[in-house]
Order: structure tokens, then C-alpha cells, then sequence
């Protein structure tokens, strides 16, 4: 460790704690209650907001950082990490969650961008943050910037999970696509993605993200929530699609059931019984342009 | 050379289970994966890796994996918990969410208290060149929101302390690390726990 830079060391920490995050189910939670109900489903981590993303729809307006009394709140009432989000590139709001000892940062495009060109620089901070990408690239940047985990972007909101499954696919596809180009061509190929170099002969050498990947944006049952995992991805964030479903305490626990056992068809054919309405949903093709919520970031 | 025919599960209910496998397996232990009682058949060890406790325990009881998990101690196999896992070892957890009166059910194996959270949040996570006893070079450990142990019963050895707090135990055939080294590339503690599993496994037969 001795040749080791003070960056090395914090990334170290802030990627060995998203790895503990893996197989599990990080779920959005609007107050203190809340949070006690997603602990006790076995939630790995509560991620502290003021409305769920299909609320955030529904109201519209510019949707900012949290109240931090409620985070307080929510910290105060769990022991499992506490993680909030920042608008895309707002600096400061992430000043204010590192100082209330929030655990994780979501710089999310779920929340109104502060900033139409640059994200945050993740690395100015001690706290380690988690971004969406559509695409390698995308996610590269992000890993780039400092980013100690990935999600998918998905359509949040909506209960809809295909667009979740198009960015896992697109993410994964391209990485077993570099992994197929011999070394010489890299260097073109992170132009092509504008990424990082030396992050792209990661991905070639090792066949994965530096980080790990989660899958976030529609997931509304047991069974959406197994085929993230199926898919490749190492866990699931899940929103609306709890809180917004008509027994949230049963639902969030056959989520986290799924996510442990989804190569299990028997676990989860009988966890998805009987867990009362889900959320309604949207259909993402009725969408205007403007509301979509997974083409901001860039 | 230690761990040539262990076998050794990792329990896969959730957190890093996947680093744990990739070192035991590089040292030659052949690694299952634990989510279900029945998984827990013909091994000579088994890691609880880290994660969040709370999550794990939650899913110890569903999938009914405590009683089958204490049996296994008692017909010898060896145990070993990293973080989250150390907290489900301990006789007591203290810092359990408040929800639950701030109790969090353990399987008892190691006769020690442990404090989850002892050293902070994230943002007071560390790394550090810990001395452990047994390893003749300081140990790259990785500290994230880690537990320490307190009051300690006589069987128990203190195999490394960091700032006055204990945070390597070890009690017969069970061993307990606050830090987690799976993250790091040494894999040492892993050889370590492979011999533990041997030992008793020999002293058995």
C-alpha cells in the first residue's frame, strides 16, 4: 500500500463499499416510516427523497435536493446506509449531503440538472457517489469523474422496465464487444465512446466496469427486479414500484428474495404470489420528449 | 498446501461474496455458493462475507439458515465472518437498527460483543497497516463502516486491535475480521482461515 496515492486509497474504500451493496435491493424512501419498513424488508440501503420519481412526474416543476431535516430524520432511523441525491452537476447540494454524513451520493437525472455540460468532480469528495449511464461511454465518464458504482438509467417513474433492460443490454454488449477487439484498436475505440483510455483497456482486460452496476428505472416486481440480475447486473435499485404498489411491505420483501435467489424459478414463482396490485405504470411511448427522464446527462 | 481439498461455501445471500470466492478459489479451496440450507452439506468451512448485517440476518431467518448454520459449527466445520459477518458471529450486537428495541439476532458463535458502526459512517472509513498476530507483516486491512468487539470471554483470542479497539478474533474454529480482506489483494487471512478449516477438519477425523 506503501506506493499507493491518497486517491487510490479513498477509491479503494468508496468501490470495496459499493461491493457490499451487491445482491441486494437499494430502495427510495420518503420518510423516516418508510425507511424503518425498507430496513426491516431487508433493504441494503434507504436512498432519502422528498417524492418518489412517478410523484416527481406527476408534480413537474424543478425537483432539488432533499430538505435536510429529513435526512436527518431518516438517518437517525436506520443503522443500514443512508444515500440522497444531487441535481446533475450541483456542486454545492453534494457539499451539503457530504456534511450531514449521507453515505452515498446520487447525482441523478431523476432530479432537475443544475448543469447542461459537466457532471460533478466526484473526486474532490470523500463520499462516494453512484451515476446513471445508457451506455458505456456514458458510464465510463462517470467511472472517470470518480464514480465508485454505475446504475442503469431505466425510465423512472413509470413501472415500465424496458428501458432498464436496453441500457443493461447496451452496457454489456459493448463491454463484450471491446473484449473481442484486439489492443492496438483501443485507443480508437475510446474515441469512438469518448472514454477514458486507460478505462477502456480495463473493460478489455478484465470484461467488466471498474465498478460495480446496478440496475435503477421501472422495476416494479419480484420478477423485473430477477431479470436485472439475469441479465448481468450486480443489484437493483427500486423507486416507485414499491411505495406506489398496494402492499409496499410485502412487495419489498419478495424484491429482496428475488435478488438473492434469481436463478431460482422455484423461490420466485412462490415470492410473486399474491403482493396485491402493483404500481399503475406509465407506458413510455405515451411519453412527450421533455418527459423523459434518461436522455438527461451528458 | 493448506486448502488443496477444502471445501469451503460462502454465503450468497447478499454483499461480497464474490471477492471471497475469487481468493479461496485461487488458493485452491473448491468454493460453493450458500443460499439454502441444503447448500451447506459436505463443507469444511464456510464464510460469512461482508455486506449489511441487517439485510442478512433478515434473510437467515426466511430461508430458516441459523439453526443449520449453528449445527454445522457443531460437527466441526469452521467459520469465518468478514464485517457484516463478524456481526452475525457475536454473542451480542450492540448499535442494532432502533426499530428492532436496537436487538439484531446472532448466531452466538463467538463469546464477544460487537459494535456495528464502531468507527463511523462512510465518510470515516479507513485503510490501514494492521499488525496481526500470526502474519509476520502488517496486513493492508480495509475498514468500511466496520464493526470493533468488546468483553471478549476467555476462549477468546484478540488477533489484532486497531486505536484500542479489537478487530480480529478468533475462538476455536471460528474467526472474525471487522475489516474485510477480500478487498485487497493479499491473501493471507484467506490462508489463514483455509488452515483453521484443515486443522479442525483433521482433528475431527
Amino acid at each position: 500500500m506503501s506506493d499507493s496515492t491518497p486517491q487510490d486509497q479513498q477509491n479503494q474504500l468508496n468501490f470495496g463499499f459499493a461491493e457490499m451493496f451487491k445482491g441486494g435491493v437499494i430502495m427510495d424512501v420518503v420518510t423516516a416510516d418508510q425507511a424503518r419498513i425498507a430496513e426491516a424488508a431487508g433493504a441494503t440501503a434507504v436512498m432519502a427523497l422528498e417524492r418518489v420519481p412517478a410523484d416527481i412526474r406527476v408534480d413537474g416543476g424543478v425537483a432539488r435536493m432533499s430538505d435536510p431535516k429529513m435526512i436527518k430524520e431518516i438517518i437517525a432511523a436506520v443503522t443500514i446506509p443512508v444515500m440522497a441525491k444531487v441535481r446533475i452537476g450541483h456542486i454545492v447540494e453534494a457539499q451539503i449531503l457530504q456534511a450531514l454524513g449521507v453515505d452515498f451520493i446520487d447525482e441523478s437525472e431523476v432530479l432537475t440538472p443544475a448543469d447542461e455540460q459537466f457532471h460533478i468532480l466526484k473526486t474532490d469528495f470523500k463520499v462516494p457517489f453512484v451515476c446513471g449511464a445508457k451506455n458505456l461511454g456514458e458510464a465510463l465518464r462517470r467511472v472517470g469523474e470518480g464514480a465508485s458504482m454505475i446504475r442503469t438509467k431505466g425510465e423512472a417513474g413509470t413501472g415500465n422496465v424496458v428501458e432498464a433492460v436496453r441500457h443493461a443490454r447496451t452496457v454489456l454488449g459493448e463491454i463484450r464487444a471491446i473484449q473481442a477487439r484486439p489492443t492496438e484498436e483501443l485507443m480508437t475505440v475510446a474515441r469512438d465512446l469518448q472514454a477514458p483510455y486507460e478505462l477502456v483497456r480495463y473493460v478489455h482486460q478484465h470484461g467488466k466496469l471498474p465498478v460495480v452496476n446496478f440496475a435503477a428505472g421501472g422495476v416494479a416486481t419480484p420478477a423485473d427486479a430477477a431479470l436485472m440480475m439475469v441479465l448481468g447486473l450486480d443489484g437493483v435499485f427500486v423507486g416507485s414500484g414499491i411505495f406506489k404498489s398496494d402492499n409496499p411491505e410485502r412487495r419489498a420483501q419478495a424484491i429482496v428474495k428475488a435478488v438473492t435467489h434469481f436463478q431460482n424459478a422455484d423461490v420466485l414463482a412462490e415470492i410473486s404470489e399474491d403482493l396485491g396490485a402493483p404500481m399503475t405504470g406509465i407506458n413510455i411511448d405515451d411519453l412527450i420528449p421533455a418527459e423523459r427522464l434518461a436522455s438527461r446527462g451528458w | 498446501m493448506a486448502g488443496k481439498s477444502s471445501r469451503i461455501g460462502v454465503l450468497a445471500l447478499q454483499g461480497a461474496f464474490r471477492e471471497h470466492r475469487r481468493i479461496l478459489e485461487s488458493l485452491g479451496a473448491a468454493v460453493t455458493e450458500v443460499r439454502l440450507p441444503a447448500d451447506l452439506a459436505e463443507l469444511d468451512g464456510l464464510v460469512l462475507p461482508g455486506g449489511e448485517s441487517t439485510t442478512m440476518a433478515r434473510l437467515l431467518t426466511v430461508y430458516a439458515l441459523w439453526q443449520p448454520i449453528r449445527a454445522f459449527h457443531a460437527a466441526g466445520g469452521a467459520i469465518w465472518g468478514t464485517c457484516a459477518g463478524a456481526i452475525l458471529l457475536a454473542r451480542e450486537v450492540r448499535g442494532a437498527p432502533p426499530q428492532f428495541g436496537g436487538k439484531q439476532e446472532s448466531l452466538g458463535l463467538l463469546d464477544a460483543v460487537v459494535q456495528r458502526n464502531a468507527f463511523g459512517r462512510q465518510i470515516n472509513s479507513f485503510a490501514a497497516a494492521l499488525p496481526v498476530a500470526g502474519l509476520d507483516a502488517a496486513f493492508p486491512a480495509v475498514f468500511i463502516r466496520a464493526p470493533a468487539f468488546t468483553a471478549p470471554g476467555p476462549q477468546v483470542n484478540t488477533l489484532a486491535t486497531w486505536e484500542g479497539q479489537a478487530v480480529m478474533l478468533s475462538q476455536g474454529h471460528v474467526l472474525a475480521t471487522a475489516f474485510h480482506p477480500e478487498l485487497s489483494s493479499d491473501p493471507r487471512v484467506h490462508a489463514l482461515f483455509l488452515k483453521m478449516a484443515v486443522e479442525t477438519k483433521s482433528e475431527i477425523a
